[in-house]
């Protein structure tokens, strides 16, 4: 059993020490799966780096106690302390690509981390081996231990992983984000198997994730965290049906239901002050639209790769991207387009924006014809016309450049206002009608968070005066509540400006409250098509079914 | 106040590294002793009628016989040891840094649009650079030379020392600024931001220059002081190897060569006071490229 | 994976084609080979048959085509100063320029990649800054200031060591080695210890800054996390995954050994390939110029072949693709 009491971690920096969790407690019982939960900067992951000893440098515990069974571990020296991991305590991390040697077999990596804790000869420790793989869910495990993790797919390797950390049956494992890097499926399959071997090996799993679905599924108890200070702990049921505290009800608030929709997210500080600076740029929008709603239609779109070559003579097989893709997003409308990693979302974005050359199919916006790839001239209307708000907000603005001249750039490339000051004078307009401050047009990039960054990249996205707007998972890499208020500022903007917006999620649930229309794509090919409403209750292909089936509900009793 | 650390944590770090400080500090004394040579040097070793051979081998002042005019001493022909090294670090100075821009202006052109467009115009860049990378600096600057002999008249190639070492060295040096761009730009062609700016339409040219390259500058900066380093050892081994600059006009290398020949005599100021001074400089080179180094790579703090 | 040493192969023959076309337009095209080979006296009756003979008039691709077929039949021409066989003049000097090299690069490996090593383990220690200081040094000083110091200590100030020429070595069919007599050990160590100065700074700080790029990735974090014992983890792990970069640019550090053997060798004397060119540039001996030129490119595409061929030993990933 794990104790943590009165935890605190320190930073030492050049500008004092930076306290990264501060009284942390928590309990963990053998064959418990503890939730710990929070967003970016709460110090969940500083909690069990501290457990398992492994801060990164220069972090300390400064105070408080770590007991893990009889055990005080704060007191170990470093040679005890390794001792300790992997045989008591381990670990599994997020990214399944990189946490296996990639130069050795897993055969090797397991019987040498079953030897490091026993005295098993490595007959034994291979039979052991294998036996684990087995029951880990690999098949064929005496064959395929001899394998290189990157002969593994995904779902496998974290699979592999998993059997690396139950290999010396530790007390303790420590999950950091063990799903995050996966696909639903695979990531439902990790989650039971998690939930099994806390079950029959009495495994105590602390479950670090930012997912409330994830815990909802599987935690039998959950801390929350915030700014590295614990904000309640108890049951899951108890924490997240009725949450005592206000943080804990803002988060469960943000969190996009999958089985209904929701027409504005709650927000904390919803009393978004009325401001007048943001007309300015309102009705240069509106005024200035010179075309009508525009909707967006593709036929029989085909987009292949090449493949890898591995030969001289032969052509290799091309890698089929996107296959005979039709789609009709209507003028007005919000269409969205869900698919798990590898389905060709993107890439239909990127053939949309002549980004990518498709082999063949026609584009057709509004009722003129997209030209493909490099064959769009770069005058062409609709570089002009569609717009794009990408995945990335700490990547899709030029940290090079200020704020102010990243969102000026479409006015003057397009011609819109000659007059420089002019042009400042729209950009802060549009940045408070985006929510921020107007002032924000003299900083540059980094020294805004996340969520105002992908503001700002609406706002210059606004500013060429698209009728098209492609939003390209544009709330994955924010925290949920940064994420409703993103999602709720889309839908305001698009209603009141009459965009098309193709919205690009992997997540369901996010589709489902944005989307008129639902596309399901896989492998590059359109599964099922249809009224959302419709796609999400009365799904057609076995394939929208699965994915519906496996995504992690908020259970009945976290209904408001 | 976090936005205010960021923005000068580079001044705060260069603060407080010792090492950069001093390198810096040793660095500009070095540069505004080469700038202001002609104002501050005791005699022009170029101008026979500046010095005596009643003045030479001198030694330093701190040993016996030496005169107080001449704080280093001086060589054979009776030129202060100063007033060589400062006009030597002049020449020095000028054939790197005019070297180092032809290879960079050369280099991160070519690097960027080989990044930038890929394909086939990319292979054709990385196989010069191959060649290149396959004849090695020396001997690239060796070679430019042994043509320079062959195809100038003997009359004009004095003359042209200068420019022929500038052009040997700046050839041998561009493929790390071309291999550099280009690396860097092939990670920001995937960079959103890149995507956005050609999705618009805007020109290649304004996307490599104006959004591109200002985000690649980091590593550039790094290989430039390297680079730096590098040139002017590049020059002075040339120099050396008596390939180079001939002696009435002496750079460091040159110095250093002069200096050889009193190796074995008693006069070691001749020679060890220039190669302790090429050292400093280029010491103080490398320290600074190393500051921006990880400065420029914070992980590896 | 054979497409992989396929293409690497071709881009070596492309080298190789590229080199000796620099190699045959310096032949043609840096001064007059007919004025070069014929002296004063002989008439222009004569020149321009001797001009025909070697098919001088031919067109320009005929001429390089039978150019690089001669070199690849080892007939590489005649020296305009000493009129020899350029194939003779450069074979001799190989040995000598090649043990040079070899024992450089030892110096620089074996100690290069343990000082690498422990200053990325011991990140903070004392002797990590010492010795990184000192590579800092190490770099900076030139390749002949290590030799001339060298020199002036050990061979003049002290007198134990010779300073120039290759002492006594030992013949074994053509090859002269000074690795078999102690004579020629002592004349190999200081131009040795000079060129392996360099390259090993540079190794050491290339497999410095690899292992702690390694050291902080997810696989070693996670190996930690199960207690997988340190040595291992240090050394199975953490250098193994060092080495697949660090062999890449050994590969390519190669060339500086060249370039830096030529400095070496006219510092110390040293009759190999190097000093021959140096002679050669002074003497505007245009067919050495270029043999040497396509000998080192040769040696030089030959080392990073086999560097491509170990980079597939080692990384399983080049050399089973299936999933």
């Amino acid at each position: 059993m794990l104790t943590i009491k009165n935890l605190t971690v320190k930073f030492p920096s050049r500008f004092g020490d930076f306290t990264a969790i501060e009284d942390v407690d928590m309990t963990i019982k053998p064959g418990e799966i503890h939730g710990l939960v929070g967003e970016s900067g709460a110090g969940k992951s500083t909690v069990g780096a501290a457990a398992i000893g492994l801060l990164q440098s220069p972090g300390y515990v400064s105070n408080g106690t770590l007991t893990l069974g009889n055990t005080d571990l704060r007191t170990l020296t470093l040679a005890q302390a390794h001792k300790v991991r992997g045989d008591r305590i381990s670990m599994i991390f997020q990214d399944p690509q990189t946490s296996l040697n990639p130069l050795m077999t897993i055969e090797d990596q397991l019987i040498e981390t079953i030897q490091a804790h026993s005295d098993a000869s490595i007959s034994t420790a291979r039979k052991r081996a294998v036996y684990l793989l087995e029951e880990i869910g690999i098949k064929n495990a005496a064959q395929r231990i001899k394998a290189y993790p990157h002969q593994f797919s995904g779902g496998m390797r974290q699979r592999v992983v998993i059997a690396l950390a139950v290999s010396t049956d530790p007390e303790l494992i420590i999950a950091d984000e063990p799903t995050t890097a996966l696909d639903v499926a695979v990531q439902s399959q990790v989650l039971d198997l998690i939930q099994r071997l806390a079950k029959e090996r009495q495994i105590a799993f602390m479950l670090i994730t930012h997912d409330i679905g994830v815990i909802a599924q599987v935690a039998d108890r959950v801390t929350v965290m915030r700014k590295g200070r614990v904000i309640e702990t108890g049951n899951t049921a108890q924490v997240l049906g009725t949450p005592k505290h206000s943080y804990t009800q803002a988060l469960m608030d943000a969190v996009p239901p999958l089985d209904r929709k929701i027409d504005r997210f709650r927000v904390p500080d919803a009393g978004d002050t009325v401001s007048t600076l943001g007309d300015f740029a309102e009705n240069w929008l509106l005024k200035g639209q010179l075309h009508d709603l525009t909707g967006l239609s593709l036929k029989n779109l085909t987009v292949r790769f090449a493949g890898p070559r591995t030969s001289f003579f032969r052509k290799p097989p091309p890698y089929i991207a996107l296959d005979d893709v039709t789609l009709n997003i209507k003028p007005g409308s919000i269409m969205g387009l869900v698919g798990e990693s590898g389905s060709g979302k993107s890439t239909l974005a990127k053939t949309i924006t002549g980004l990518i050359t498709p082999s063949h199919g026609t584009m057709t916006l509004g009722d003129t014809a997209l030209p493909f790839g490099k064959s769009r001239s770069r005058h062409h209307l609709s570089r002009q016309l569609v717009q794009m708000v990408f995945q990335d907000p700490y990547s899709s603005l030029n940290s090079r450049h200020r704020v102010g001249d990243i969102l000026t750039e479409p006015l003057w490339f397009y011609g819109f206002i000659k007059d420089a000051k002019e042009r400042e004078k729209l950009a802060a307009s549009m940045l408070s009608l985006v929510g921020m401050q107007p002032d924000a047009i003299t900083k540059y990039p980094h020294q805004f968070s996340g969520g105002q960054r992908q503001r700002i990249a609406v706002a210059r996205a606004l500013l060429a005066r698209p009728r098209f707007l492609i939003c390209d998972e544009p709330t994955s890499a924010l925290d949920v509540s940064i994420q409703a208020e993103i999602l709720n500022l889309l839908k305001e903007l698009q209603t009141k400006f009459g965009l098309t917006i193709l919205f690009i999620s992997h997540n369901l649930a996010v589709v489902r409250q944005m989307a008129d229309e639902t596309a399901v794509l896989r492998n590059g090919k359109i599964e099922e098509v249809g009224e959302t409403h419709a796609v999400y209750t009365t799904p057609k292909a076995e394939y929208t079914k699965s994915l519906l089936a496996l995504t992690p509900v908020m259970p009945t009793y976290c209904k408001i | 106040m976090i936005a205010f650390v960021k923005k000068n944590e580079g001044f705060w770090l260069f603060v407080h590294s010792p090492a950069a400080m001093v390198a810096a500090i040793f660095a500009v004394i070095i540069l505004l002793g080469a700038v202001f040579a002609p104002w501050i040097a005791l005699v022009n070793p170029y101008d026979l009628a500046s010095f005596s051979l009643f003045d030479g081998l001198l030694p330093p002042v701190w040993l016996d016989g030496a005169n107080p005019k001449y704080l280093l001493g001086t060589d054979d022909q009776g030129r202060d040891m100063i007033s060589s090294i400062l006009y030597g670090a002049r020449l020095s100075l000028v054939i790197g840094l005019s070297a180092l821009t032809i290879a960079a202006v050369l280099g991160v052109g070519l690097g960027l649009a080989a990044g930038y467009y890929g394909g086939r115009f990319d292979a054709i860049v990385m196989r010069i650079a191959d060649v290149q990378l396959a004849l090695p600096a020396i001997l690239t600057a060796l070679l430019i030379d042994g043509i320079a002999r062959g195809i100038l008249p003997a009359a004009i190639q004095q003359d042209l020392r200068v420019a022929v070492l500038t052009l040997a060295i700046a050839l041998s040096l561009w493929v790390n600024f071309a291999r550099t761009a280009r690396a860097s730009t092939f990670m920001h062609m995937n960079k959103e931001y890149v995507q956005a700016a050609i999705m618009m339409g805007q020109h290649p040219l304004r996307v490599m220059f104006v959004h591109i390259l200002p985000n690649i500058l980091g590593p550039l900066l790094v290989i430039m002081t390297v680079d730096l380093a590098s040139a002017i050892l590049l020059e002075a081994t040339l120099s050396f190897l008596g390939i180079g600059l001939p002696a009435d006009s002496p750079s460091l290398g040159t110095l250093i060569r002069i200096g050889m020949q009193f190796l074995l005599s008693g006069e070691w100021w001749i020679l060890w006071i220039p190669t302790m001074f090429l050292v400093v400089l280029v010491v103080s080179i490398n320290i600074l490229g190393d500051f921006l180094r990880d400065l420029f790579n914070p992980r590896l703090r | 994976m054979v497409y992989f040493i396929l293409k690497r192969m071709l881009q070596s023959v492309f080298v190789m084609m590229a080199v000796a076309f620099l190699a045959f337009s310096l032949f043609r095209f840096v001064g007059d080979p007919i004025t070069q080979m014929t002296g004063v006296e002989t008439s222009v009756e004569d020149q321009e048959r001797l001009r025909e003979e070697l098919g001088l008039n031919d067109p320009f691709i005929y001429q390089f085509l039978r150019f690089t077929g001669d070199m690849l039949k080892g007939d590489f021409g005649f020296s305009y100063r000493t009129r020899q066989p350029v194939a003779d003049m450069i074979a001799s000097r190989i040995p000598a320029t090649f043990e040079l090299g070899v024992v450089a690069l030892m110096i620089s490996l074996l100690v290069g990649v343990p000082a690498g090593v422990y200053t990325a383990l011991k990140p903070r220690g004392v002797l990590t800054q010492t010795i990184l200081m000192t590579t800092l040094v190490g770099v900076s000083i030139p390749t002949f200031v290590i030799g001339i110091m060298l020199i002036f200590i050990f061979g003049v100030q002290l007198g134990w060591l010779p300073t120039f020429g290759r002492g006594g070595t030992f013949k074994i069919g053509a090859w002269e080695s000074s690795l078999f007599t102690i004579d020629g050990w002592r004349a190999l160590l200081l131009p040795a210890i000079t060129l392996g100065v360099y390259q090993l700074t540079l190794t050491m700080r290339l497999v410095r800054a690899e292992m702690m790029e390694v050291m902080r990735s997810d696989y070693i974090r996670f190996a930690m996390a199960r207690g997988v014992p340190m040595r291992s983890l240090h050394y199975k792990h953490a250098l193994a995954n060092t080495m697949v970069p660090v062999i890449t640019i050994i590969g390519l550090q190669f060339g500086g050994v060249i370039a830096f053997s030529i400095v070496t060798e006219s510092v110390f004397q040293w009759p190999g390939m190097g000093l021959l060119f140096l002679e050669s540039i002074r003497f505007v001996d245009i067919p050495v110029m270029g043999v040497y030129l396509v000998v080192i490119a040769f040696f030089f595409v030959l080392v990073n072949l086999i560097v491509d061929l170990l980079y597939v030993a080692i990384d399983p990933r080049l050399r089973i693709r299936d999933v």
